[in-house]
């Protein structure tokens, strides 16, 4: 597996304006030529579909909602970082990417982080002139926030929807394209293959979801921005939607998977409140600039919050991270309210959560601008609990959020397979083993306003592909693959359904693969996970047919993947014996936190899928960090 | 946490297709907790459903956290069902009551066709916004964020109406399914700030026209919309809407 990162030779500040000048350029008479399918209409997808068909480009775009503004994105609430130093509080691009390596507990490859940190800037900018109504001081100017993990008021945010503002206003550039005739775009259509020719991605399958239809597309290239694999878990804050497949199908054609166990536990979200539940709410982190998180001091102490005097309380994060305090990272956040619980001081039913209390917040400045800070987030926890923040402190408890692994990409953001290209949440560079908050939609946008609209070119001008259409036999073999296993789910007739199999899959992975994993339990998850995933092939029921809407089917498709996928991602976890970030292996910890063996695991791990039965392989990428040093990562 | 269960007679409209002729079937659903939502009522009754070898019901749902704007029912006649500012994702069942006779209906407006069961097709909101909802520039060589600045009354008029999410329940609600409301908050959403002011008398023309050969409906000022839109957003953006179009139409 060729795992050359091509990041450009010279000092950090100056890497990616001597990239750009070194890139090659397709004119603007054969950037006509040349058609680009993207697919995912989330913060990258659609900023890199309207920004690569302005330039020319004929773009293709397909997702599997019923609208290009129904990405996930759309459900981001805290905010958008960006180095723009507005506050005067000393925040510059390195700061930012200093902030956001170190968040990364040093597994993130310094060169594209920086990259990020630099055209953060321009992200805001742009944004502003499409009209993203972003939160303004009474000057008119923008107003900032901070975010956990920075000393520095660098987050831009609208209310607590910043990712669906920016998400309109890249779906408002992407309809304009669509108005000019320059994208062409397919909604309720979901990538069930990707199609290789002669060792290049070349395009894809896709079921249209309404009639059932299996078409084959080809082009030039083929991007893929379709977001994480967090409901793996079953249980997370994503979207139903949301699923591995895209990603999954282009690692079993040869692109390499990198760091699949950096998945990201956010703090704060509403607790599981029974087994029917269908998924998690996330409570913005941007609440943590406020509220103060506690639980008693004393284990199984059942009195109401109220009755608890301030004495036995432990406002345990500003105990053990003095200069982070409540705005320690998700990671270490997360992990303390863990270990809090496990110690029997957990709040509510089942003892799995912590309190978020705003009292002394609301003494401090009044009801009223609580209430315009974070409204519509006490709004939203009222509604789903029945219990008014504003008196009774909130519960909250960690929940999967995010995942930093995913395919692995050059400086180029395109995949070991030539032709892939991967942005956003999809791919794997920016964030290392832990995401910090406000960086998802910022590096959502910079993939796709203003990286690959750049780098796509050093594949298009140099490819020399012959051009093709889908009657090429590739494509049929597709089409049939994708049919067969189509028909082979609805085959099995089984008795169990769908859900019932994904959300043991979840258990599973959350109490073996979650927040603290173990050689002894991820060695106990290679066996039961597979035994389920024989299960489901035996006795899954999908009703209905391949030939109409049919969300059953829809779901099998996802989950089958996910079987195969979560096999991988507790594989990485067991290989890599160490702890960084959001992936916590208990052997390895110092107080608690993580420990990290930089002597053996200062790579990118990269997995190659063999084929059925067989086992993949793992490779290596190393990193190199010459501008920041890896020390111990430390928040107190 | 207590936890009531609940026995509920549901009323469920069914369509195989798009082409197919669509009726109300009724359902059993036991064993519904309090804490549930309502779509959590529905994966209820559709792992019944399975469980017996019959086909779910088909729902569009995607977040389940009230932004994403997916979820599209008509709860006891009323778009989402009621209570004000939730979508149906966000609808506990702590508000229904054990025994309870619940109706459930997809969007109807001939604009949103039924593709299947509860599901219809929204696109003609794309269409309306690629006719007009944008601010004409392209990636690239926008000036700095903080070069023009933009008083905070406007700009939280401006995300009083960007805050609209798209579901469709405004056209739902109208007797004459009009997506005035949908329209009229996109434009508010953009006349409201100073990048949005070049093209804001061609933008209502433009989105006004294509809302037409969608087939929605005129707005005649009942106000359903306001009371069923999730994000509360106010019918002051359609005497906007009417104003500027008016302007338009004069120039």
């Amino acid at each position: 597996m060729n795992l050359d990162a091509k990041i450009p030779e010279g000092p950090i500040e100056q890497k990616w304006s001597k990239h750009k000048l070194a890139l090659p350029l397709v004119n603007p008479a054969n950037k006509r030529k040349h058609k680009v399918i993207i697919v995912g209409t989330g913060l990258a997808g659609a900023s890199a579909a309207a920004t690569l068909s302005e330039l020319g480009y004929q773009v293709e775009v397909f997702c599997f909602q019923d609208s290009p503004r129904r990405a996930h994105s759309i459900a981001a609430q805290g905010g958008i970082n960006a180095a723009k130093n507005y506050q005067n509080d000393g925040d510059s691009v390195r700061r930012l990417a200093y902030d956001t390596v170190k968040g990364g507990d040093y597994r993130s490859r310094e060169a594209n982080v920086y990259r990020l940190a630099e055209v953060s800037a321009n992200i805001i900018d742009q944004c502003v002139a499409q009209g993203v109504p972003f939160a303004r001081e009474y000057g008119g100017h923008l107003a900032n926030r901070s975010f956990g993990g920075a000393q520095v008021s660098r987050t831009f945010y609208a209310r607590g929807q910043t990712g669906q503002q920016l998400l309109l206003g890249a779906y408002q550039a992407l309809e304009k394209q669509v108005n000019a005739g320059a994208v062409k775009m397919h909604s309720r259509h979901e990538m069930l293959e990707l199609v290789v020719v002669d060792g290049h991605a070349r395009g894809i399958v896709t079921r249209d979801l309404v009639t059932g239809k299996l078409e084959a597309w080809a082009g030039d290239t083929v991007v893929l921005a379709t977001g994480g694999y967090g409901n793996v878990f079953y249980l997370s804050t994503n979207a139903k939607g949301s699923n591995v497949t895209a990603t999954w199908r282009a690692a079993k054609k040869g692109a390499g998977f990198a760091n699949p166990c950096y998945t990201q536990i956010h703090p704060t979200c509403i607790p599981q409140a029974g087994d029917y539940q269908s998924k998690l709410t996330l409570m913005s982190e941007s609440l943590r600039n406020d509220g103060r998180v506690w639980v008693p001091k004393k284990a199984g102490d059942a009195r109401k919050p109220a009755q608890i005097p301030e004495e036995e309380r432990d406002y345990y994060l500003e105990r053990k991270y003095p200069s982070f305090g409540n705005l320690a990272p998700r990671d270490i956040s997360s992990r303390a309210a863990k270990q809090v619980c496990d110690e029997g001081r957990g709040v509510g039913p089942g003892g799995r959560g912590v309190y978020l209390d705003f009292a002394d917040a609301i003494k401090r400045v009044g009801k009223q601008v609580i209430s315009e800070r974070y409204g519509n987030l006490f709004d939203m926890y009222a509604t789903i609990t029945g219990d008014d923040p504003y008196t009774v402190p909130m519960r909250i408890y960690p929940a999967v959020h995010y995942t930093m692994g995913g395919l692995w990409v050059d400086y180029n953001l395109m995949s070991n397979l030539p032709g892939l290209h991967v942005i956003g949440e999809a791919n794997f560079s920016d964030h290392g083993a832990n995401r910090l908050g406000a960086s998802a939609l910022m590096q959502g946008l910079a993939d796709g306003y203003f990286v690959l609209p750049y780098t796509i070119s050093a594949y298009l001008a140099t490819a020399k592909q012959p051009k093709l259409t889908s009657d090429h036999p590739e494509f049929k073999k597709a089409v049939d693959d994708a049919r067969a296993r189509m028909t082979k789910l609805l085959n099995v007739k089984g008795k169990r359904t769908v859900d019932s199999f994904h959300r043991e899959l979840g258990v599973l992975l959350w109490n073996k693969c979650g927040m603290g994993r173990t050689e002894k339990g991820l060695k106990e998850l290679l066996i039961e996970i597979p035994r389920l995933r024989e299960e489901f092939w035996r006795n899954v029921n999908v009703p209905g047919s391949a030939e109409s809407l049919n969300q059953a089917l829809e779901k099998a498709g996802r989950v089958a993947d996910f079987f195969e996928f979560a096999e991988v991602l507790v594989l990485d976890a067991l290989d890599r014996d160490e702890s960084c970030g959001g992936h916590f292996r208990e052997e390895h910890e110092d107080q608690g936190e993580a420990k990290r063996d930089d002597e053996k695991f200062q790579h990118v791990s990269v997995w190659e899928w063999k084929g059925e039965g067989q086992a993949p392989v793992r490779h290596k990428e190393p990193l190199v960090f010459e501008s920041f040093k890896p020390s111990i990562r430390s928040y107190k | 946490m207590s936890d009531k269960k609940m026995k509920l007679k549901l009323h469920v409209y069914r369509q195989a297709s798009k082409d197919a002729a669509g009726a109300m079937k009724e359902y059993v659903v036991e064993d519904v907790s309090e804490h549930m939502s309502f779509l959590e009522m529905m994966d209820h009754l559709n792992e019944q459903l399975m469980n017996k070898g019959e086909e779910p019901i088909a729902f569009d749902h995607d977040c389940r956290e009230g932004i994403c704007g997916m979820c599209s029912m008509v709860i006891n006649g009323i778009p989402h069902g009621g209570h004000r500012g939730v979508t149906a994702c966000q609808l506990h069942m702590r508000h229904f009551k054990d025994g309870d006779e619940i109706f459930v209906e997809p969007w109807r407006a001939r604009a949103f066709p039924v593709l299947r069961d509860l599901v219809v097709d929204r696109q003609a909101f794309d269409r309306i916004v690629a006719a007009g909802g944008y601010v004409s520039i392209n990636t690239g060589g926008a000036p700095d964020a903080n070069a023009l600045p933009i008083s905070k009354k406007e700009a939280d008029l401006s995300m009083d109406a960007a805050a609209c999410i798209g579901c469709g329940a405004c056209v739902a609600a109208c007797k004459n399914a009009s997506a005035m409301l949908f329209v009229a908050a996109k434009a508010s959403h953009l006349n409201h700030l100073p990048q949005g002011e070049p093209e804001r008398y061609e933008r209502v023309k433009k989105m006004a026209a294509q809302m037409d050969a969608e087939g929605f409906g005129t707005c005649s000022n009942y106000s359903s919309c306001e009371a069923v839109c999730p994000k509360e957003i106010s019918v002051r953006v359609i005497a906007e809407f009417n104003r500027d179009l008016l302007k338009a139409q004069a120039k």
